[in-house]
């Protein structure tokens, strides 16, 4: 469960959220330069807001009341870059493992994991690729599998299917609700696109000049 | 006359000096250049304007400069006499003047290099769990790698060709402060020009080997 209530001050306006989140999709829907990206920045931990409360699972990441701000690298939140930032210099497989390699505790089984990773997302065959070579519906998955294996307690994904074309965007769009069915954590998503929104969202928000409202709530 | 063995004195100093050099200013430069890079304080274009200067000044000046600081007389020169070490018109005076001078082209190489890595690569890297350090030392140098080589090629070749500074502060002491460029120049004053020729022809040869094979490494690289 996401608790999130901060706001950010902005150079043209005050980014102000309240979210809360179960193991649900909440798509957070917006004109470009509406502060999503800002939104998902804070949340992950690369920016620090300017006041306010988040919390993950009972744990605090962020009080300003408290002076608590978690670093971004034990905040146990993985992020869908919109871009992908695959790094561009290492193989497909040493991206999907390098998180595992920042985890101290290593168990034996993870190696094995993350090759059952690799398969489940259907990216095995190109283990040994790097970046460039990759289809922009490849990069994704890849992207998606190394966020993944670090078993995360939330998923951020920031405009996922900006880069693709109409025909990978639907395959896609299909496969992260099924991810989001077996890994049973939040994600968050973020998207200017009205049918993404519809589509994927058991909570939808809107959200313009860092102001939000809540549009739709499934079962309700 | 011929080219004896103690002639090859100057070309083995050149070239040991050239690799400290390196070392030095890879040491100084690239934590110096990533801070920077990712920086923003107050007065940074001031820093950032006396970093350069050694590449604008005239070597003689940077050669005066640091006489004021460790020749006999110099503040840091007085203290470290008073311990006992004299740098001046050794060859560590010969690293120290072709420092100063190489810095700068190995810190703009670098800052330019770090500047040219996207950001995300690093955000990304601080949510899959890794630290700064960790970071730096597996996203960003990598990333920033060939610019960084452009810079310590660059800083070799500058070390290896100092003069002006180098006169200065350590003279022209055959035998213990005599790198290429002063044994040329003092070859040629005196008449003898086998030595200055085979000298010219060493560095050069040397010279371009070193630029043909960074060239080479660098295409591979980008394959």
């Amino acid at each position: 469960m996401l608790q999130a209530r901060f706001s950010k001050n902005l150079w043209n306006f005050k980014l102000d959220t309240g979210l809360e989140l179960d193991n649900q999709i909440l798509v957070l829907w917006g004109p470009s330069g509406a502060g999503k990206t800002t939104l998902l920045h804070c949340l992950a931990g690369l920016v620090s807001p300017s006041e306010g409360f988040i919390s993950l699972n009972k744990r605090i990441l962020y009080s300003s009341v408290d002076r608590i701000n978690i670093p971004a690298r034990h905040r146990s939140i993985a992020y869908l870059f919109q871009d992908y930032a695959l790094f561009p210099h290492i193989t497909v497989q040493e991206n999907v493992y390098y998180g595992l390699k920042c985890q101290k505790r290593r168990d034996a089984n993870s190696r094995l994991n993350s090759m059952q990773l690799l398969d489940s997302f259907g990216v095995k065959h190109l283990m040994h690729r790097y970046p460039r070579q990759l289809s922009g519906g490849e990069k994704q998955r890849v992207a998606l599998a190394r966020a993944l294996a670090v078993k995360p307690q939330l998923l951020l994904l920031d405009e996922p299917f900006s880069a693709l074309d109409k025909e990978n965007k639907i395959i896609l769009r299909q496969e992260i609700k099924m991810l989001h069915n077996q890994w049973k954590i939040p994600f968050l998503l973020v998207t200017h696109d009205e049918e993404d929104a519809s589509f994927l969202g058991d909570v939808v928000v809107g959200i313009d000049q860092g102001a939000m409202r809540e549009i739709k709530r499934a079962g309700a | 006359m011929t080219f004896h063995v103690q002639d090859w004195f100057p070309v083995i100093l050149s070239v040991r000096v050239a690799f400290i050099v390196v070392f030095m200013v890879a040491c100084t430069g690239l934590p110096l250049a990533r801070f920077m890079a990712r920086r923003d304080f107050y007065g940074k274009d001031v820093l950032e304007a006396f970093i350069t200067m050694p590449l604008v000044l005239p070597p003689s000046v940077i050669g005066y400069g640091l006489l004021i600081m460790i020749g006999k007389n110099g503040f840091m020169g007085k203290y470290l006499s008073s311990i006992g070490i004299s740098i001046i018109f050794t060859w560590w005076a010969v690293v120290m003047a072709s420092t100063v001078v190489a810095f700068p082209l190995m810190y703009q190489a670098a800052k330019a290099a770090f500047i040219s890595v996207d950001l995300n690569y690093e955000k990304a890297a601080r949510t899959l769990g890794a630290s700064e350090l960790r970071i730096f030392f597996t996203i960003t140098l990598p990333l920033a790698w060939p610019g960084i080589v452009a810079g310590l090629v660059l800083a070799f070749a500058r070390a290896l060709g100092e003069f002006g500074a180098t006169l200065m502060v350590a003279g022209n002491i055959p035998g213990q402060t005599q790198t290429i460029p002063l044994a040329i120049y003092f070859a040629v004053e005196s008449g003898d020009d086998l030595t200055a020729r085979t000298l010219v022809a060493i560095i050069t040869v040397f010279s371009f080997l070193v630029i043909w094979g960074v060239n080479r490494w660098s295409q591979k690289q980008q394959h």
